[in-house]
């Protein structure tokens, strides 16, 4: 019988199945970042038990909200500061080097096919884009992670979706993964592992894998994952070119951790992607998902492009399109955050910077930001965003604000439109 | 072990997730005490008032997939410092869940028909759970009726439970 990626790595890393039940893993990465890491270094100090396991497998970012915006943000982000100093954890982005977690990790080379991956964090499921198993953890477990370099999980169930079919133009990775969770329902994965395949997946770049991914925890998933390819060797090959021969013989060692063709299934589902058209969600829930054209009109008083979902390159690359030579709408705040300063770098070489502010946008320093409500760009009571991010629940951006989920694309087309709009009005 | 019994507060919704538990804006803070007085401050649901609805209660019973939303383990201890170590659903988000138990506090899974039946037996009635851990019982009780219901948790959530929670245990064992 043939095994999932998620069995094999589960296989790889077992050091303990307690009562038999539950399996303890080794972990190869735990990611930290300046919200849920400070509760766990002062409970491990309290306990007596500052110590961290390996400062070399622990990375550490302060990236929610950044510069501090008041004396307590500024207080967690120096319990991380003067953690990661203590503790020799060299890889440390603190101010001017700082980028959203799911987004900096991966452009650091920091993830691998078949890696154990934790971080205080729902949305590490993002990491399994390369192939790995990354979930999000509360912050007992993180600080396990940290002190003894372990986690448990229940054996994984996967649930294999083929996404088939050729998309139409104007509709991207952002569109699938709602429609995902359109059809899995919030918890149609809960305690399951999604494996994305597909020639839609196959055909994806990094960048458009980790989008899919970064999702899968609104459907309950504990993570989402994509089979490393050579799409994976060729992204990870500045990080890995003097440990392998060549990028073929990379893609044979990464191989190891890809499902079997007789791989066992708890559920699979096959979404033909060919009449997809540009989605939004529409209500406090992301599985509550409507076509664009269906909310044609809804006004909106702020778009907001960024996150560890669509803050990436190519996302301000298609956003950059729609705005060039376009105003955004009197009546919107237009804000886009560049998710690391590798992207914000590359896109004022390549001038999409100019874009965006000749539109209109502030361009934030890379930051979570608005995306959970906590700083720049909390919405007023009553106020509707537009938003690439990947929550909509109720006060997500702000006490009684309204986000509506979409692309990149459809949240341009919606800046200079003032309502929800397609993006092919403006695309040419 | 933590105590496991008292008032129930009652929450007929499914979903309820852990921005609605305790708002991000709360996520500033480094001690746990100060998530108190915000539990479930943005539930929107009919008849329910943060306010002078949790004060006194012990003990949650809601519908499927409680917690579901951020890795956030202040959810758990915005129950915890109001008294509350017992949420009883017919399923939960897994973070959340995970984060229960890690804390040494019970998240059991009921069939929903069982928790449709308690809700439509006991909610609106002032009514005191105990759970009994070792025997896997669950004691539901409303002026002179009771009812007794069997649950069960894995052999290592029974332990987490009964030494406290995850970090000694792991400390201890690896
Ligand atoms: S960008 Fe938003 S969803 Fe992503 S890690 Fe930051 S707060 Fe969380």
């Amino acid at each position: 019988m043939g095994k999932t990626i998620a069995e094999k790595i589960f296989e790889a890393h077992l050091v303990d199945e307690p009562f038999g039940d539950v399996s303890v893993l080794r972990l190869d990465r735990v990611f930290c970042h300046e919200i849920t890491t400070p509760t766990a270094i002062q409970d491990l100090v309290a306990r007596g038990k500052d110590r961290v396991f390996d400062p070399d497998k622990i990375k550490a970012v302060i990236d929610h909200v950044t510069p501090a915006k008041d004396s307590k943000t500024a207080m967690q982000g120096k319990i991380l500061r003067d953690w990661a100093n203590r503790h020799g954890i060299r890889d440390f982005f603190d101010i001017g080097q700082n980028g959203v977690c799911h987004a900096i990790f991966p452009e650091k080379g920091f993830v691998r096919p078949g890696f154990t991956i934790i971080m205080g964090d729902s949305h590490t499921c993002t990491h399994g884009a390369f192939g790995a198993f990354a979930a999000g953890v509360g912050t007992t477990d993180l600080e396990v992670g940290i002190l003894k370099g372990v986690c448990t999980f229940k054996t994984p169930q996967t649930y294999k979706i083929d996404i088939v079919g050729t998309l139409k133009p104007g509709v991207y990775a952002k569109d699938i993964i709602l429609k995902v969770i359109q059809e899995l329902t919030v918890n149609g994965a809960t305690n399951m592992v999604i494996e994305f395949a597909g020639n839609v997946v196959d055909q994806m770049n990094m960048d458009q894998r980790m989008t899919l991914a970064n999702m899968a925890v609104e459907a309950g998933a504990t993570s989402g994952i994509c089979l490393p390819d050579m799409t994976t060797v060729n992204y990870l090959w500045e990080f890995i070119k003097d440990e392998y021969a060549s990028k073929e013989a990379a893609l044979k060692a990464f191989s190891k951790f890809s499902s079997d063709p007789d791989a066992v299934y708890a559920k699979t589902k096959t979404i033909d992607v060919s009449d997809l058209c540009p989605l939004s969600t529409f209500g406090y829930k992301p599985d509550n998902v409507k076509p664009v054209s269906e909310m044609a009109g809804t006004k909106v008083d702020q778009v907001y492009i960024g996150s560890c979902t669509n803050g990436r390159l190519e996302d301000l690359r298609i956003a950059a399109q729609i705005l060039k030579g376009n105003k955004i709408s009197s009546h919107v705040r237009g804000i886009v955050s560049p998710a690391t300063p590798e992207i914000y770098s590359k896109a004022l070489d390549e001038g999409i910077i100019k874009i965006f502010m000749d539109a209109g946008f502030c361009v934030t320093n890379p930051t979570c930001g608005a995306c959970l409500g906590m700083s720049n760009g909390v919405l007023a009571e009553g106020e509707v965003a537009a938003a690439t991010t990947n929550r909509n629940f109720n006060g997500r951006m702000g006490k009684g604000g309204m986000v509506h989920l979409m692309s990149p694309a459809t949240a341009a087309a919606t800046a200079i439109k003032g309502e929800i709009a397609n993006s092919n009005l403006y695309l040419n | 072990m933590k105590e496991f019994k008292g008032k129930v507060l009652f929450l007929d919704r499914s979903d309820i997730n852990t921005d609605e538990i305790i708002p991000a804006k709360y996520l500033t803070e480094i001690e746990k005490i100060a998530m108190g007085p915000h539990l479930l401050e943005d539930l929107k649901m009919d008849g329910f008032d943060p306010k002078t609805d949790i004060q006194g209660k012990s003990v949650v019973l809601t519908q499927g997939n409680f917690g579901c939303g951020s890795s956030r383990e202040h959810a758990p201890w915005a129950l915890e410092v109001n008294g509350i170590h017992v949420v009883i659903a017919p399923s939960f988000a897994r973070i959340f869940r995970q984060n229960m138990y890690n804390c040494g506090m019970l998240a059991i899974e009921l069939p929903q028909k069982t928790v449709d039946d308690l809700f439509k037996e006991f909610a609106g009635n002032d009514t005191v759970i105990a759970v009994d851990v070792k025997a896997g019982q669950i004691t539901v009780q409303a002026g002179a009726k009771t009812k007794d219901i069997g649950f069960e948790i894995s052999g290592f959530d029974k332990e987490l439970v009964q030494t406290g929670g995850w970090v000694e245990y792991a400390d201890q064992n690896y």
